[in-house]
């Protein structure tokens, strides 16, 4: 196979960025060194040849590959670079590992979102570690004047066989770094990976356990002071005026002052959604003591009245309304009550109002999910300095390319003079795609004119918005008399953005289909969260299908396969949105590896299956209930996302994604009682801890050699329905409204 | 302020600050130990854990006032090299999503291995209970914490 050099990879040849090597952040440890032992032995190499966005050579041979995307726990730092090396033919054992800045010149997508990273990535990332390998058979070829045709590579060498000559990659590197790109580069057959398919540990691992300074929070440069925000303690309000008498000469604060993080005219786009504008800010030598003075400060709040919001969205131009309001739990439940009565058809095959009319039995339930907060282990942070027009910023930043142009709106710096360091993230979960908080660190060290870090606090973390809308969903299903179902019918909304994929399974399986959608306004924000509407539509979805198995006497797996095997032969309608032969194959590897059918004393099974993000996954659950108290046994894991990059690191993701899926299921709720939120922190949000894990979770993936999807996503929203369905087993209940905590100890 | 001389992972350490301050900010703000986590502020996640006299605690409760001689342990001192056998253990199992609760986890599972090297499942529930892992590497923590303990 060969591939086109795209004009990306053309261009980061010609173009060294002046970033390249760190800049910024070369205080941070630098050698995400795969084999730390060997690099000590190597050494640095007195001289960096660049062969290309991605890649330096040093004259000795090691090898530095840019790691293009934000890592956050998805393990991409270690299986990104693995593409490049594997078509680089580099020694893995030689290789170091580097965050790249944001660079949009040398770089596409530097994104966490979407669990797109290897899929988008793939080609990219191959071609650079193609292209390198081509220059540095070109550079042999002059050198010991052979044909390029005749010289092969083996990790980390080039070796012409005919002369017996062989050299390391460093000793043409020099040279490789002056030719021309080609235009096309052959790629290697999946066959001949050496390194992709073979697990790879972490290359940060080393790192994280002796607590080295990778995260923003971490981040430190001289003369830089500590900034807190304190904002509403509920939607609906906004600042009115404040006193800061009793703090402004605290020991170690410099200065407290008012901040607007966006002017109020302001066009947003996708990801400038803040729950509060308008902020104080204290500033000061240390944490504690601006801690301390944040108390201090006596703040007086008012309602905001009604108000629009412009906004761009992808081009669409909009004025959002934003309701003036002090809103509690039951309102809003009562408003969804109310919308769902108004809501607007996105796709209808046959006629299932006649569908309903005839069926012998129909089947209608109600799902709620309620909004939640993301609580990334590591609280909202950046760093920024504002200085001679210009911006360095570094921290944790899942979509730096879009805020990026925000930054510069707001501070008035065209984005050249923007610098963006992309540090680790302790957890992002779509929470970092929103951010607000660089926005407020720059104007603060704006204001102050001197390098701040600004750090939230857990509660002002967990109280200020952006969270999962709150959902609801009813589902109908018409059974004939011979038990199939003959009609499907799914109206869901929520507060404030709906939960619904039209074309996804099982439209194309039933002859009459309709999905509706509503939506409610309100004052509450809400953002992506891990698998945005997949994570509520999927728990409701697959225990419906569930109970309607049930009703139509069928084991649940086998009515999927049969709507699936129908969605195969005859599909109903146009763009379904799935592949019914890879999503029945996921359910048929986990009713396989879990001995479906079988049964052992004491434990209950729930099976759900879903699709998102490219990637197909299917779970069977096992649990056991003591005392009213669940234990999950075990579950088995079943996935599909094509080719597999890093096998173990791909497991890994997957059981987070379980134990995720059953601790937010179970417990992750925030309410809101006159625009306050019902909970500030990890004593009263409660979070899964080890004893609720599975004892035991088996992942399978199906093997295939399908360009490689992502796996950040995929493996969550099935596992909330495969706990749900194996607590109706031990039960004899149904699980219809999150969290399942609150039914179970009620 | 006040001057306060710490044995902070076998060296003495002086700093002046406020009596009330929690070691965890003594640590990261003062003497550039970042390597222990703010979490929560609150005893809740177990991010912050360091070790006072071999036991787990939560640095983010515990003033700088109330340490006196005690031998404070953070991740960074936990071995010269890396190599503690709990360290060892959770490269063997490749652990870390995120990482960032990881140092904590690791302190509460060094401490718990020292005073009960063979711990039961329950022994490293209970243990472990205090130490939150929002990306859910649940089931390997215990399962590196087991292999540490077959190592000691």
């Amino acid at each position: 196979m060969t591939q086109s050099v795209d004009k990306l990879n053309r261009r980061s040849f010609l173009k060294v960025s002046a970033l390249a090597g760190g800049g910024l952040l070369l205080s941070f440890n630098w050698l995400g060194g795969c084999n730390p032992k060997e690099l000590e032995e190597l050494g640095l190499p007195k001289e960096w040849f660049r062969l290309n966005g991605y890649i330096k050579i040093g004259e000795n041979g090691l090898v530095t590959l840019m790691s293009p995307n934000p890592e956050g726990g998805q393990n991409v730092k270690t299986s990104m670079p693995m593409i490049v090396a594997e078509e680089l033919d580099a020694d893995w054992t030689k290789v170091v590992v580097e965050q790249a800045p944001l660079d949009t010149d040398n770089f596409t997508r530097q994104f966490i979102g979407g669990s797109q990273a290897i899929r988008m990535g793939w080609k990219a990332l191959r071609t650079a570690g193609a292209t390198a390998r081509q220059l540095l058979i070109h550079a042999a070829s002059q050198t010991w004047n052979v044909p390029a045709s005749e010289i092969t590579t083996e990790p980390g060498f080039l070796i012409h066989s005919a002369s017996g000559k062989k050299a390391h990659f460093g000793e043409m590197a020099s040279l490789a770094a002056t030719l021309p790109v080609p235009e096309e580069v052959p790629l290697k057959e999946i066959s001949e990976f050496k390194l992709i398919g073979k697990s790879h540990q972490n290359v940060e691992a080393k790192n994280i356990i002796t607590g080295k300074p990778l995260f923003g929070i971490d981040y430190k440069k001289e003369g830089m002071q500590i900034a807190m925000i304190i904002h509403p303690p509920a939607h609906g309000m906004r600042l009115k005026s404040f006193d800061d008498s009793a703090a402004r000469n605290l020991s170690g604060i410099t200065d407290i002052f008012q901040i607007k993080s966006h002017q109020d005219d302001y066009e947003r786009t996708f990801f400038d959604t803040t729950s509060f504008t308008d902020l104080v800010a204290v500033v000061g030598k240390s944490t504690w003591e601006v801690m301390n003075a944040k108390k201090a400060v006596q703040v007086e709040w008012e309602e905001f009245s009604t108000y629009d919001e412009k906004r761009d969205w992808n081009g669409r131009k909009e004025n959002r309304t934003i309701p003036g309001g002090m809103e509690s739990w039951e309102d809003q439940l009562a408003k969804m009550g109310v919308a769902a009565k108004k809501a607007k058809t996105l796709r209808k095959d046959g006629n299932p109002e006649a569908a309903f009319a005839e069926a012998a039995k129909v089947i209608e339930q109600t799902y709620r999910g309620p909004f939640l907060a993301h609580n990334c282990m590591e609280p909202m942070n950046f760093f920024a300095h504002v200085h001679d027009g210009k911006a360095d910023c570094a921290g944790p930043l899942q979509k730096p390319e879009l805020t990026e142009q925000a930054l510069s709106s707001r501070l008035g710096i065209p984005i050249e003079n923007i610098q963006i360091e992309m540090t680790r993230l302790g957890g992002g979960y779509g929470r970092r795609s929103y951010a607000h908080w660089l926005i407020e660190a720059a104007v603060i060290s704006q204001k102050v004119n001197a390098p701040i870090k600004l750090i939230y606090s857990r509660e002002d973390d967990m109280t200020g918005g952006i969270y999962r809308p709150m959902y609801q969903a009813i589902y109908r299903a018409a059974l004939d008399k011979y038990n199939n179902l003959i009609g499907f019918h799914v109206n869901a909304g929520g507060l404030v953005e709906p939960p619904i994929y039209p074309d996804r399974f099982p439209a194309g399986a039933v002859e009459n289909y309709w999905a509706e959608e509503w939506t409610v306004p309100s004052n509450i924000t809400v953002g992506s969260f891990r698998a945005p509407r997949s994570n509520f539509i999927a728990a409701a979805e697959q225990s419906f299908l569930d109970e309607v198995a049930e009703a139509a006497g069928k084991d649940p797996i086998d009515f999927r396969l049969e709507l699936l095997q129908k969605a195969k032969e005859n599909p109903v309608g146009e763009n379904n949105d799935y592949d019914p032969d890879r999503y029945a194959g996921v359910l048929e590897l986990v009713k396989a590896k879990s001995n479906w059918g079988s049964t052992q004393a004491g434990i209950s099974r729930g099976v759900s299956a879903y699709f998102c993000h490219n990637s197909y996954a299917a779970q069977v659950l096992d649990l056991k209930l003591e005392n009213g108290q669940v234990q999950v046994e075990k579950v088995y894991n079943a996935l599909d996302c094509g080719l597999l990059i890093n096998p173990d690191s791909a497991k890994n993701l997957c059981e987070g994604s379980v134990v995720d899926g059953i601790g937010t299921a179970m417990f992750g709720e925030l309410k809101f009682n006159q625009g306050l939120p019902d909970k500030r922190n990890f004593d009263q949000y409660r979070m899964i801890r080890m004893k609720e894990a599975p004892k035991e979770i088996e992942t399978h993936f199906v093997e295939s050699q399908v360009d490689p999807t992502g796996l950040g996503e995929p493996g969550y929203p099935p596992v909330f329905a495969a706990l749900a369905n194996a607590l109706y087993q031990a039960t004899g209940k149904r699980f219809y409204d999150q969290p399942f905590a609150k039914q179970l100890e009620g | 302020m006040a001057i306060f001389n710490l044995n902070i992972n076998g060296t003495s350490k002086q700093v002046d600050v406020d009596p009330t301050t929690p070691m965890l900010w003594v640590l990261r703000d003062h003497l550039d130990l970042v390597g222990t986590k703010f979490g929560c502020g609150i005893a809740q996640c177990g991010a912050c854990t360091i070790h006072l006299d071999g036991n787990a605690m939560r640095s983010c409760q515990l003033p700088v006032s109330a340490v006196a001689d005690s031998k404070i342990t953070t991740i960074e001192g936990l071995s010269e090299q890396g190599d503690h056998p709990v360290q060892q253990a959770w490269l063997e199992h490749d652990v870390p999503q995120c990482g960032y609760c990881q140092a904590g986890q690791i302190m509460s599972a060094a401490a718990l291995l020292a005073s009960n090297p063979n711990p039961s499942d329950t022994d490293i529930d209970n243990a472990m209970n205090g130490n939150i892992c929002r990306c859910g590497t649940y089931t390997r923590i215990k399962a590196a914490i087991k292999t540490a303990s077959q190592k000691l």
